[in-house]
């Protein structure tokens, strides 16, 4: 793989000339936390940062999208007539300092919007015109665990590019084309030689450093109704849930939403919302019957989905890359790694468990 | 002297043992730092994974509505004003309650701390003198325990329950509105002009996601279907229109007026540390100056915008 040296002095120039092929999205501190915003003109990314508060996912996938359009005036020929908006476009964008868990919740969601049936063509689209300059994480937080949910903090297999940060230089891992087109537009071209060894070092370093993990080899075996039906995992932490969703729209994998139709002024929009399997109206029949009318069962089903339907559904982990943000945000600290730690060691013959965080 | 632990401990055993109630509510460690979790205890080990320190701040008072069950519950001023709030809205009977009064001390922002410390933090000392020790990968910081508290308890002037049947400690020193002033950001917001205040709510309001964490945090509001959530008819959109996330924002404070204790549960549960109190505040600041009327201080009368009296005074309409 081709590794590039971008000394720091040279990095705000690049990122110039980039910004006449891309726009630019990277991490920003607002108010107390950081956040991956649009940079404007001469704006750089604030490269010291964690990782922000709530996941990036919007940069694909936007909270409220207008995915539709038309008029309301009755006089007009497309008169509740919905079109893609006009104005609609798919710039090409590079996410500047995504880090490698976010990146590896793409293909995660990616197997939600891309089917053999079914291809959602506005996250593809944005998907595709989005190019991914990561940044490996040296100091990673004390709640991450994306070693043991098919992540890492030096994971590439999902970024464009990876930088590492290396004092007065980044090293830039050029992993895709999209990747290479990036940094050939950057004018970044100064290759390093012989690093393999010392890239090597700082990712087992890194590694070594993550302190907590989950325990998943045996949520595949489970058998399904067991842990559908273990009340000892569920009822605990059930009781202390508010149902806020918190969780869910902080979490980079999940994916569900709801589409709405509203009017404006003589112009009617249909869009998408992010929306939660926490919420009560989630699941509502017209019929007014609820099937997961009660928070035990709103709180079961984001934990089943997350560790044991998809695992069995898609045969690829779970729906989960370890970010930690649903454990530091929750406010009633429940935590994905005590569940998942509880459903993996769920025996159903005694119906108990260990609930650890390790 | 033991610790407040100890006697939460002590008395949940005894009351469970003698079978005086079905479960005791109270807080576990979190597995995070500044994250206690609310919890139940039906037996002597569970009671064991009780805990009391300045990580205590949602409001258990939401955890008892509609229950059936006869709970044991702690309560420190606010919780036990939400208690009463929900006997007087018929939530919760009396007699159902065996409410542990806590004489509180205040919580800790969890916001503050985490934009204070240089990095995540990873372990929380509360020293009991009044100091908390923050220590992260690189650092530890103490700091004075009153200047990182909670907005809502750094102003609040009832930290010892209202009502109890048993004190885990004893009383505190009530803090007094001439000496705190609990309305000082209510007034700096009620003298900006209506510009600045627009571009004030504005900018509160700019990160807010919809998650509804601050109304689910609330012990006031368990309407089984709150207005932002009603199909037919829609009152309020789902995307996050400026409109509709104030719209949400006003008409949840409205419905809180008079109710709100002030418990900072809300904000505690901001994901992004929206101070939603900006208005639950002034309105609680209105009942006082309108009704003389202060939530939660009695099993016994209706809040204000919830009754009509001739006499009231209703300066506003005349
Ligand atoms: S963030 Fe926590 S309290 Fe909120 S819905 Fe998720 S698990 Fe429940
Ligand atoms: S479930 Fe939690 S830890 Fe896992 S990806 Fe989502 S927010 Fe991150
Ligand atoms: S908890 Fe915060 S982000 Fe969520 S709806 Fe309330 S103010 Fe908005
Ligand atoms: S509005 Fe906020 S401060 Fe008031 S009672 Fe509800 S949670 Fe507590």
């Amino acid at each position: 793989m081709k590794v590039i040296r971008i000394d720091k002095n040279d990095w705000a120039e690049g990122i110039e000339k980039i910004r006449k092929t891309y726009s630019l999205i990277g991490p920003v501190k607002e108010k107390f936390y950081h956040i991956f915003a649009n940079l404007g003109s001469g704006q750089m990314p604030d490269m010291e940062f964690t990782n922000s508060r709530i996941s990036p996912k919007y940069i694909i996938y936007p909270q409220s999208e207008i995915i539709l359009k038309c008029s309301m005036n009755a006089e007009e020929e497309d008169y509740k007539i919905y079109r893609e908006p006009e104005d609609k476009e798919y710039k090409e964008k590079a996410v500047l300092g995504i880090r490698p868990c976010d990146a590896d919740s793409l293909p995660v969601v990616m197997r939600n919007f891309d089917t053999d049936e079914y291809k959602d063509p506005y996250w593809l689209r944005a998907f595709e015109t989005t190019t991914l300059v990561g940044l490996a994480c040296d100091a990673p937080c004390p709640s991450c665990f994306c070693t043991s949910a098919g992540s890492g903090p030096y994971n590439h297999k999902n970024l464009d590019v990876m930088l590492i940060d290396n004092k007065d230089h980044y090293l830039a891992e050029i992993i895709t084309e999209k990747g290479e087109k990036l940094a050939e537009a950057a004018g970044w071209q100064d290759k390093a030689e012989g690093i393999a060894d010392e890239i090597a070092k700082r990712k087992s370093d890194a590694e070594s450093k993550i302190e907590s993990n989950v325990h998943t080899d045996n949520l595949a075996k489970q058998p399904l109704l067991d842990l559908y039906e273990a009340t000892s995992i569920w009822e605990k932490a059930a009781f202390a849930c508010i149902n806020c969703g918190t969780c869910t729209y902080v979490c980079p994998t999940c994916w569900c939403f709801d589409i709405q139709d509203e009017v404006y002024g003589r112009e009617g929009f249909r869009i998408r919302n992010w929306d939660s399997c926490m919420y009560p109206l989630f699941t509502l029949h017209a019929s007014a019957h609820n099937p997961r009318g009660t928070k035990l069962a709103r709180l079961r089903q984001r934990f089943m989905h997350k560790l044991k339907y998809y695992v069995d559904k898609y045969e690829n982990g779970i729906q989960c890359t370890g970010c930690g943000r649903c454990v530091r945000l929750c406010p009633v600290n429940i935590d994905i790694r005590r569940i998942c730690n509880m459903m993996n060691s769920y025996d159903p013959e005694t119906c108990t468990c260990e609930a650890t965080v390790s | 002297m033991k610790s407040y632990t100890d006697n939460i401990k002590e008395i949940s055993k005894r009351l469970l043992k003698e079978d005086k109630v079905d479960m005791v509510i109270g807080y576990r460690t979190g597995s995070v730092p500044l994250m206690h979790q609310p919890f139940f205890a039906q037996n002597q080990e569970e009671v064991d994974e009780f805990v009391w320190d300045s990580n205590c701040g949602l409001n258990l008072a939401n955890y008892i509505t509609d229950r059936t069950e006869r709970i044991g519950i702690l309560a420190t001023g606010c919780n036990s004003r939400n208690i009463a709030v929900h006997i007087v809205e018929g939530k919760i009977k009396r007699e159902q309650l065996y409410i542990i009064g806590i004489p509180c001390k205040g919580m800790v922002d969890r916001h503050k701390l985490s934009a204070m410390a240089d990095g995540d933090i990873t372990s929380v000392e509360d020293e009991n003198n009044g100091s908390i020790t923050i220590t992260g990968q690189n650092f530890s910081k103490t700091v004075d325990k009153a200047e990182v508290l909670q907005e809502n308890c750094s102003v609040c002037v009832h930290r010892n329950p209202v009502i109890y049947d048993e004190l885990a400690a004893e009383e505190v020193t009530e803090q007094k509105r001439d000496d705190v002033d609990p309305y000082a950001r209510v007034k700096e917001i009620e003298a900006l002009s209506p510009e600045e205040k627009w571009a004030h709510f504005d900018d509160l309001l700019s990160d807010c996601i919809r998650c509804y964490a601050c109304r689910n945090a609330c012990p006031l509001c368990y309407c089984p279907l709150c207005f932002v959530d009603e199909s037919n008819p829609q009152w309020v959109g789902k995307s996050i229109d400026h409109t509709d996330v104030r719209t949400f924002h006003f008409l949840r404070a409205y419905h809180c007026a008079g109710r709100c204790t002030d418990c900072g549960a809300c904000v505690r549960s901001c994901p992004v540390g929206i101070n939603v109190r900006d208005f639950t505040k002034k309105l609680e600041k209105d009942c006082l100056e309108l009704f003389d009327w202060e939530a939660g201080l009695n099993t016994e009368q209706r809040p204000p915008l919830d009754t009509y009296r001739p006499d009231d005074p209703e300066e506003f309409i005349k």
